[in-house]
């Protein structure tokens, strides 16, 4: 069967979408809080002001996280995943934990004519080997204070990767 | 929100933009391009590099889950979010989620926004100087049944104009965020109504440049789910292709 189409995700989706607490994974007061933020620019390297972040990760021991509640957080729960939607200076932000390998990150914006798919590597050692060397560096966070930087750059020489995955819609 | 296009010093005109749309028809695959011109605000925000093939991984082959906690059932009902009744056509849009294998995508999340039955917003940067509803907020939320059908009541969005190119105007649609089993199922996209006579002049729906591809966004006017002296009734099925487990990762 043929995959229903993507479109953008348009310029009035905040008030819909973005809700309190949904980049909040843990508390900032948990222990094992680190902070993934980061910003989305366009080919012009202007910032993207109009771009919503989800990310989707595992837990810090590896295991996949199967409980709901991450729409109304208990502030105990940790679900695995968060969105966030950029502000004026094309800046997100989400308060989590470490993944053991990568965050899985969903890009929509304006402009956008479908979803892009990224991953925020801690390391370089975990970036597929079919990635070639000089687009590497684009997938690794930048540690920064407490927290990881990853900019996501739509277009251009420092392009960020997207992955397609074969079978899924691509 | 002011849209750059809008403040190009050479406003382009609909002949223009439809006469670009016409000679990039039938020139992309079943998606989107990512890289269409007549869509303005695309020429800076496409990949210019190809992507980069890969596998699931992980936690990518799961999907995050909703539950009781994270939707009332009321959401589903966009008419009943204020005090009083919103302006506009009411109807019911319903249908149902599948994966590439027609399996029903159960208990999963769905998103819908919209503008009003004037055609405007309620997000701040909306400018279009048509009325806002005090009745309407135009965002719902639904879970999939076990079936992996869906259900909302809504009012009928009106078209809106937009800086795109001189007089361009989205044809009547409702905004849809949908999740599958596995993360790279996501979707997000644009439900239309039959028959609308901007779909031509408009560069978003065909970015999809093939016109049954396009078909597949627009939804059925289904007399059977028209409620007398309620609302009319539109059907609109979603299909999510994935997941392509292997055995070992279904284990
Ligand atoms: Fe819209």
């Amino acid at each position: 069967m043929t995959g229903t189409p993507g479109q953008t995700v348009g310029p009035f989706f905040e008030y819909a979408l973005a809700y309190p607490g949904g980049s909040e994974l843990v508390p900032r007061s948990d222990p094992g809080a680190v902070r993934l933020f980061g910003r989305v620019l366009d080919g012009a390297g202007d910032p993207v002001p109009d771009a919503l972040i989800e990310i989707w990760q595992p837990a810090p021991d590896g295991s996949v996280v199967q409980r709901a509640g991450s729409l109304h957080r208990d502030g105990w729960t940790f679900t695995g995943w968060g969105r966030c939607a950029t502000d004026d200076a094309g800046q997100y932000g989400f308060t989590t934990l470490a993944p053991p390998s990568f965050w899985s990150i969903a890009v929509f914006a304006r402009g956008l004519l479908d979803r892009l798919f990224t991953r925020a590597y801690l390391t370089s050692d975990d970036v597929p080997l079919s990635i070639p060397d000089d687009r590497r560096a684009s997938l690794i966070v930048g540690r920064e204070g407490a927290g990881y930087r990853f900019d996501i750059r739509l277009q251009g020489e420092d392009e960020t990767v997207f992955f397609s995955f074969p079978g899924y819609r691509d | 929100m002011t849209d750059p296009a809008r403040r190009r010093p050479a406003e382009p005109s609909q002949a223009g933009v439809t006469a670009e749309i016409a000679a990039l028809g039938g020139s992309g695959g079943a998606q989107p391009r990512m890289d269409y011109p007549p869509y303005r605000s695309s020429l800076l925000r496409h990949p210019s590099k190809a992507l980069q093939q890969a596998d699931p991984e992980g936690v990518e082959w799961f999907a995050p889950m909703f539950g009781a906690q994270d939707v009332n059932p009321i959401e589903a009902d966009l008419t009943i979010q204020h005090r009083g009744v919103p302006i506009g056509e009411r109807l019911t849009v319903t249908g149902r989620v599948s994966d590439g294998d027609g399996r029903p995508v159960a208990h999963q999340l769905l998103e819908v926004w919209q503008a009003n039955a004037a055609g405007r917003y309620i997000h701040q940067g909306d400018q279009h100087p048509a009325p806002l509803d005090p009745n309407f907020t135009g965002a719902g939320r639904c879970l999939t049944d076990s079936d992996g059908c869906y259900r909302f009541t809504t009012v009928k969005p009106g078209p809106y104009p937009w800086g795109n190119h001189r007089n361009a105007w989205r044809p009547a649609h409702i905004h849809f965020s949908l999740f599958g089993s596995a993360f790279p199922q996501r979707l997000v996209t644009q439900m239309y109504f039959p028959g609308d006579p901007l779909f031509p002049y408009d560069p978003i729906l065909q970015a999809i440049t093939g016109a049954r591809d396009r078909e597949r966004l627009i939804a059925t006017y289904d007399h059977d789910l028209t409620i007398p002296q309620i609302s009319t009734g539109y059907r609109w099925d979603v299909v999510l292709t994935g997941p392509r487990r292997t055995p070992t990762e279904q284990s």
